[in-house]
């Protein structure tokens, strides 16, 4: 049963690095419509709008084609006949056509502003919402700015594209059907000339668009390269100064920018033969019209308004041709973009709601877990304290042949009691603490608070018992008030009070505007020690039944640890708590000692009795026999 | 238009009644509505970062990203950036009035078509016909020939423009000292060399040959209607005064609506980074609800903002539309009356009639170049400004060498020599003080946050230079190292004689040994690894997947802060300088780690000047000497076993200590 168990636990875990690579490139068999069907759902709200506003684009289109044959009713009509008045029939013709398609055009655009910046705002919303629920180890893997490109620039090009590219290939393709169509129905003749190039427009328009694109990518990786170094060389700043390398640095640097400057030349020359196909096909063509023309109108033919009422629809037919190149180019550039999207969307959340099987798991193993799939705090198991029964993890991006970082952690920190968990670097302290609030999923064995087990619980409810204090304290950009009182919500001032004196963290109080300060990325910048100190008083605010400190004093000295040690022994006299130390003076607010090592819990006992038989905890303690490795 | 979006992730738009218009020197403009700053005095239609921390030295030009700048810093750096390409420029230029000529050629030959050829032929004289169709033929040739001649001529140069840039940006962000960076933030230096580079990088290769193109077309066109018919030509030249009141008033609006964008946009990115990069405690404190409602808030003035300015684009398309469309009603039928009346030729209406098309064609598009070039033209300012910035800390123009060792002394000797520090803005943080410290000598520094230690380092270090002083008065004092100014020495020179490890353990993107052989680039694998092994970090990097040859920033390159400070140690040990800082560079280790830190000390660094700053008083044991720091001052100075046996500040925090001890 317990094999079964380690089976399913796995397999719920395995699909989250699936989905999340990175480094997933363009799937084989990608379709650009199909990549951007996707976003369906998020323009289903607005569809009418869309659709009427593509209907509005294409009658405006169609009276830039009007234009033309108006014209040549003026010349053919009162200019050949010499009647000057007739012109101001003509004239108004113009006019009133002119109106509409500026008219129409506004509509176009003011039917779908709002509803689009509404589309891009969905998105942007949902995606936010969904990257909270991730796991910790989805954002271990990807780089915020990875995220935020995402967010931002991906987005708006949605938007961008549901604007006009969208849009636009529907009326430019409607336009030039129904421009041919005009231009057959003058004269087919001369109509067939004009579409010689047409075709291999297109298709070179596209051919070009292709390798453009590609060098484009190019281009961006390169810059993002170049991104890379630029960020590094201005965060390492002290490193770069300290061993004199910003020569090296900016070798480096200038080889990079040759190497793009290179990609955005050749992106260059792909430019201008572009451009040139773009100039030169179709003007050959109009030539070769103009030329057909003029003998028809000296054969008397056509009439001279026909030749000018064609050479302007042709003219009017040459930005749709055109674009449709570049449409497509951006209709691909988007596919990617939503692609882009949805590969982080599609990450699975980490699950809601209480799984069965884990529940499951719990009733198979009475021993340990006398309340399995009932409600925490039941009376039996209340002050069972926390729990780690054979508990595995191994980070799903770790190479697959090595042995898992955590394997087959017991531990028993008693209700009440205070666990300080020693080890050396890298032993995975951290990643045991990370464990218990879920943050990091085990991968084998079982976890219980107060007899039970941690994925019985929701992580809510699970989070609302416990509170952690990370190795990085992070503040937000928040009054300093508000930063401590995350850990509880509902908690008075006269306990946010009691936080910052249990901290030693009245610091806040000389602040410009006491605990109203705002602090963070945004406001003042506080040192290493006062953040830690803020970060300690959010995770004991809220008088927690659970408490999670990882080194909580690393940053403070001497004096200050001394204080923050007295008061914190009140506060953690009421708790369970497992506090990861790095030194004698942190374990000694704990009752016992655990030491881990070799991804398990090799001795557990006082501090006094460990130092006396433990080597290894000696070694670690005192820095004494630590020659041996 | 994607500029906006990439600015500043960090730059700050906070809002609390620090908005536009307070601050000494700030105020001129008006205060707009809704700016939650970036309205100041040079950024205008720029990225929406307002003012920084409200922090203690307000007015400090650094907080509002508004770097003191001559007026004409951004085009004389436009001028010297192009200087270079001088002759390309003109290349260029004569090839986009030469290739607007060719294009705009198409219907005055219409016009002979319908006007001398039609009667021609009907005459029996080819001539005029084959005239038409030859130089059609060669016109559309050359107006593609020139037209890819150009394009490759001006992507050459604007290449060769941000090559250029990017270099100065890279090198001068390299060169100023460090305390320019610490007020700076590194944000705002890296959207210096990214987004707004990107926003330039838009304006040359996608925007200015289009602004150029409409620009010339507009004066050939002109020119050929008054050609054609002066009459017509007027006409359509009278039409241009509504287009540029139009023009003018959209980018008076515009302007104040993107400004509020990218204040909004920079908003949500803060929020949206700090969100993701404080994911554990976002999710540890379930604070998911909390930061939907706050996001939503800012996603949603976002989006209101945005909404309209897509309205004022709008707006901009259906007013110039009616006016062109207007134009070239009222012209054609101008035209038309007169050639029914025998005043004009029909072929000049006809070329008349196209002429107008192409002259208000691109009128829609001239809106969003001309937002291109406003924002261009601000990240333009901003990186002028930037590299107005004299390094405060500059390399020796005329070096000194460094006296050799002595053998069998590899320490250098230190001398503050009346030195006194103070930041700019006013505040003292050492006052004026002299300190000797001999060669080989080990020297613990203590005392509490803001003592004066760091600084005292970095003084060492050369981070920082005694500030300057105006002329007359007494100098800030000299930092000598073996007799010799810091300031006096090549910066290979310095680097060999001093060297910091600092408390946060910075790892380069590269390999583990990339960044160790940064201490010494021509350091072989055997330097390296004895290094590693001399520190106790070899164990921990033989264990990552591909030993020394994991890359950091790649799976399994999971390196714990305690591993990076060894790393940091791996690389001084390389380097082996004659004197070595450690500034809180311990702080993350475990009692091994530390111990391992001395030994190496005790070893290969045997000899050496150290200088070691330590919250942790174990450090202090293997010192010969302890200076305690308060408020700037050194106020106790001797060895450790006599300050402990004293009854001074040491003696009270040794005692601390060795009661945390047990």
């Amino acid at each position: 049963m317990a094999a079964t168990d380690e089976v399913t636990t796995t397999e719920r875990e395995a699909p989250s690095p699936e989905g999340a690579r990175e480094d997933a490139g363009p799937a084989k068999g990608r379709s650009t419509v199909r990549s951007l069907l996707r976003l369906w759902p998020y323009v289903r709200p607005i569809r009418g709008r869309l659709v009427s506003a593509a209907l509005v684009a294409i009658v405006a289109s169609c009276m830039r084609l009007v234009i033309p044959i108006t014209l040549k009713w003026i010349v053919d009509g009162p200019v050949a006949d010499r009647d000057p008045g007739g012109t101001w029939l003509g004239g108004a013709l113009l006019l009133a056509i002119g109106v509409a398609e500026a008219v129409l055009f506004g509509i176009r655009r003011w039917l779908v502003a709002r509803p689009l910046a509404s589309v891009e705002a969905a998105m942007r919303a949902d995606l936010y919402q969904h990257l909270q629920r991730l796991p910790v180890s989805f954002h271990d893997r990807w780089a915020s700015g990875q995220l935020l490109s995402r967010a931002t620039t991906d987005l708006q090009l949605v938007r961008l594209f549901l604007a006009f590219p969208l849009t636009f290939l529907v009326v430019n393709g409607a336009t030039i059907l129904i421009g041919f169509g005009i231009l057959l129905a003058q004269d087919w003749h001369l109509g067939l000339v004009l579409m010689v190039p047409a075709v291999p427009m297109v298709i070179l328009c596209s051919y070009f668009e292709k390798r453009y694109s590609l060098a484009a990518r190019r281009a961006q990786d390169q810059i993002g390269d170049l991104t890379t170094l630029v960020e590094e060389s201005v965060l390492g700043i002290r490193i770069v100064k300290g061993f004199g390398q910003h020569r090296g640095q900016a070798r480096a640097f200038r080889s990079l920018r040759l190497r793009l400057r290179e990609t955005e030349l050749r992106k260059g020359s792909l430019l201008a033969s572009l451009w040139a196909l773009i100039m030169m096909l179709p003007e050959l063509a109009l030539g070769a019209a103009l030329v057909l023309g003029t003998v028809q109108v000296a054969d008397g033919d056509i009439s001279a308004g026909t030749l000018v009422a064609f050479l302007s629809t042709a003219l009017a037919l040459r930005w749709p041709v055109e674009s449709i190149g570049f449409l497509i180019a951006v209709s691909n550039d988007t596919a990617t973009a939503t692609d882009r999207y949805f590969e982080v969307m599609d990450a699975p959340e980490a699950e809601a709601a209480p799984a069965g099987t884990p529940s499951a798991s719990a009733a198979a193993d009475p021993a340990h877990a006398p309340a399995p799939a009932d409600h925490p705090g039941r009376a039996d198991a209340a002050h069972d304290g926390l729990r780690f029964v054979d508990v595995s993890f191994q980070y799903p991006d770790a190479p697959p042949d090595s042995p898992p970082l955590l394997r087959g952690v017991d531990l028993h920190v008693r209700s009440g009691e205070t666990m300080a968990l020693v080890g050396t670097t890298g032993s995975g302290k951290t990643t045991l603490t990370a464990l218990v609030p879920r943050l990091l999923e085990h991968t084998e064995g079982r976890i219980t608070v107060d007899g039970v087990d941690i994925t019985a619980l929701s992580r809510s409810e699970l989070r609302a018992l416990v509170a952690v204090a990370f190795e990085e304290p992070t503040l937000f950009s928040a009054t300093a008030g508000e930063n401590v009182l995350m850990g509880a919500a509902d908690a008075r001032p006269r306990e946010l009070e009691r936080a910052l004196e249990v901290t030693q963290a009245g610091f806040v109080h000389a602040l410009p505007k006491g605990v109203d300060t705002q602090v963070g990325e945004q406001g003042l910048s506080l040192s290493g020690g006062q953040r830690q100190r803020l970060a300690l008083a959010r995770a004991v605010v809220g008088n927690p039944r659970f408490l999670i400190l990882d080194d909580p004093l690393s940053a403070l000295d001497v004096h200050t640890e001394a204080l923050v040690e007295a008061a914190l022994r009140q506060v953690l006299a009421k708790a369970t708590a497992l506090v990861v130390a790095h030194r004698p003076s942190t374990v000694l607010l704990a009752d016992r000692v655990a030491l881990l090592s070799d991804g398990r819990v090799s001795a557990v006992g006082t501090h006094h009795e460990l130092l006396r038989t433990n080597a290894e905890y000696a070694a670690l303690m005192s820095g004494e026999g630590s020659d041996q490795p | 238009m994607t500029t906006s979006v990439s600015s500043e992730p960090v730059a700050s738009g906070h809002t609390d009644g620090n908005g536009p218009g307070d601050g000494p020197g700030q105020g001129d403009g008006p205060s707009g509505p809704g700016g939650g700053g970036g309205r100041g005095t040079g950024g205008d239609g720029g990225s929406g970062d307002g003012a920084g921390p409200p922090a203690p030295g307000a007015g400090d030009p650094f907080d509002r990203d508004d770097l003191p700048t001559p007026k004409s810093a951004s085009r004389t750096l436009l001028r010297s950036l192009l200087a270079p390409l001088r002759r390309h420029v003109w290349l260029a230029a004569v090839l986009i009035l030469l290739q607007q000529a060719t294009v705009q050629a198409g219907p005055l030959l219409v016009a002979y078509a319908i006007d001398t050829a039609v009667p021609a032929f009907r005459s029996d004289d080819n001539g005029p016909l084959i005239a038409v169709a030859v130089a059609y033929l060669g016109s559309a040739l050359l107006a593609g020939l020139l037209q890819y001649t150009f394009v490759r001529v001006s992507a050459y140069v604007s290449q060769g423009v941000l090559l250029d840039l990017r270099g100065r940006i890279f090198r001068h962000g390299q060169a100023l000292s460090v305390d320019f960076h610490e007020r700076y933030t590194s944000g705002r230096l890296i959207a210096r060399s990214t987004s707004d580079v990107e926003s330039l990088r838009e304006l040359l290769t996608e925007g200015l040959e289009e602004l150029l193109g409409v620009f010339l077309s507009v004066i050939y066109i002109s020119f050929l209607l008054l050609y054609l018919d002066w009459g017509l030509g007027a006409a359509a030249i009278a039409s241009f005064a509504p287009l540029v009141l139009l023009v003018r008033m959209f980018q008076r609006r515009s302007r104040r609506v993107y400004a509020e964008r990218s204040t909004a946009t920079a908003a949500f990115i803060v929020k949206f980074t700090e969100t993701m990069n404080g994911i554990r405690p976002v999710q540890a404190f379930r604070r998911e609800r909390a930061n939907e409602r706050d996001f939503g808030k800012l996603n949603a003035s976002h989006e209101r903002v945005n909404g309209t300015a897509m309205l004022e684009m709008a707006r901009y398309v259906v007013g110039s539309r009616l006016v062109a469309n207007f134009a070239v009603a009222a012209i054609v039928m101008w035209g038309a009356y007169r050639v029914a009346s025998g005043g004009l030729e029909l072929g000049v209406l006809a070329a008349a009639a196209l002429y107008l098309r192409r002259l208000y064609d691109p009128i829609d598009r001239l809106g969003m170049f001309l937002n291109a070039y406003q924002s261009a033209a601000a990240s333009l300012d901003k990186i002028a400004g930037l590299l107005a910035q004299r390094p405060s800390v500059p390399e020796a123009v005329d070096p000194k060498p460094l006296p050799e060792r002595p053998a069998g002394r590899p320490g250098r000797e230190v001398v503050f020599d009346g030195v006194r520090f103070a930041y700019r803005t006013g505040g003292e943080v050492l006052p004026r003080f002299d300190l000797t410290l001999p060669a080989g000598q080990t020297v613990a520094v203590v005392g509490a946050t803001g003592a004066g230690k760091s600084t005292l380092a970095k003084l060492l270090a050369r981070f920082y230079d005694p500030p300057p002083v105006p002329a007359g008065e007494r100098d800030n004092g000299r930092v000598l190292l073996d007799g010799v100014d810091l300031r006096e020495l090549a910066t290979p020179d310095l680097r060999r004689g001093v060297v910091m490890v600092t408390q946060e353990a910075f790892l380069f993107s590269g390999t583990v040994a990339d960044n160790i052989a940064i201490g010494r680039p021509d350091a072989t694998r055997e330097d390296i690894e004895r290094a590693a092994k001399a520190i106790g970090a070899h164990d921990f990097i033989a264990a990552l997947p591909d030993g020394y040859d994991t890359d950091v920033r790649k799976r399994g390159g999971r390196i714990s802060a305690g591993q990076r400070q060894l790393v940091a140690f791996a690389r001084a040990l390389l380097a082996d300088p004659g004197v070595v800082i450690l500034d809180e560079a311990t702080s993350s280790l475990d009692i091994p780690g530390e111990r391992a830190v001395q030994r190496a000390m005790d070893t290969v660094l045997r000899g050496r000047t150290a200088v070691v700053i330590a919250h942790r008083l174990s450090t202090v044991e293997i010192a010969d000497r302890v200076l305690v720091m308060a408020g700037g001052r050194i106020v106790e100075d001797g060895p450790p076993s006599e300050l402990i046996a004293g009854r001074g500040r040491f003696a009270d925090l040794h005692q601390a200590w060795r009661d945390s001890l047990v």
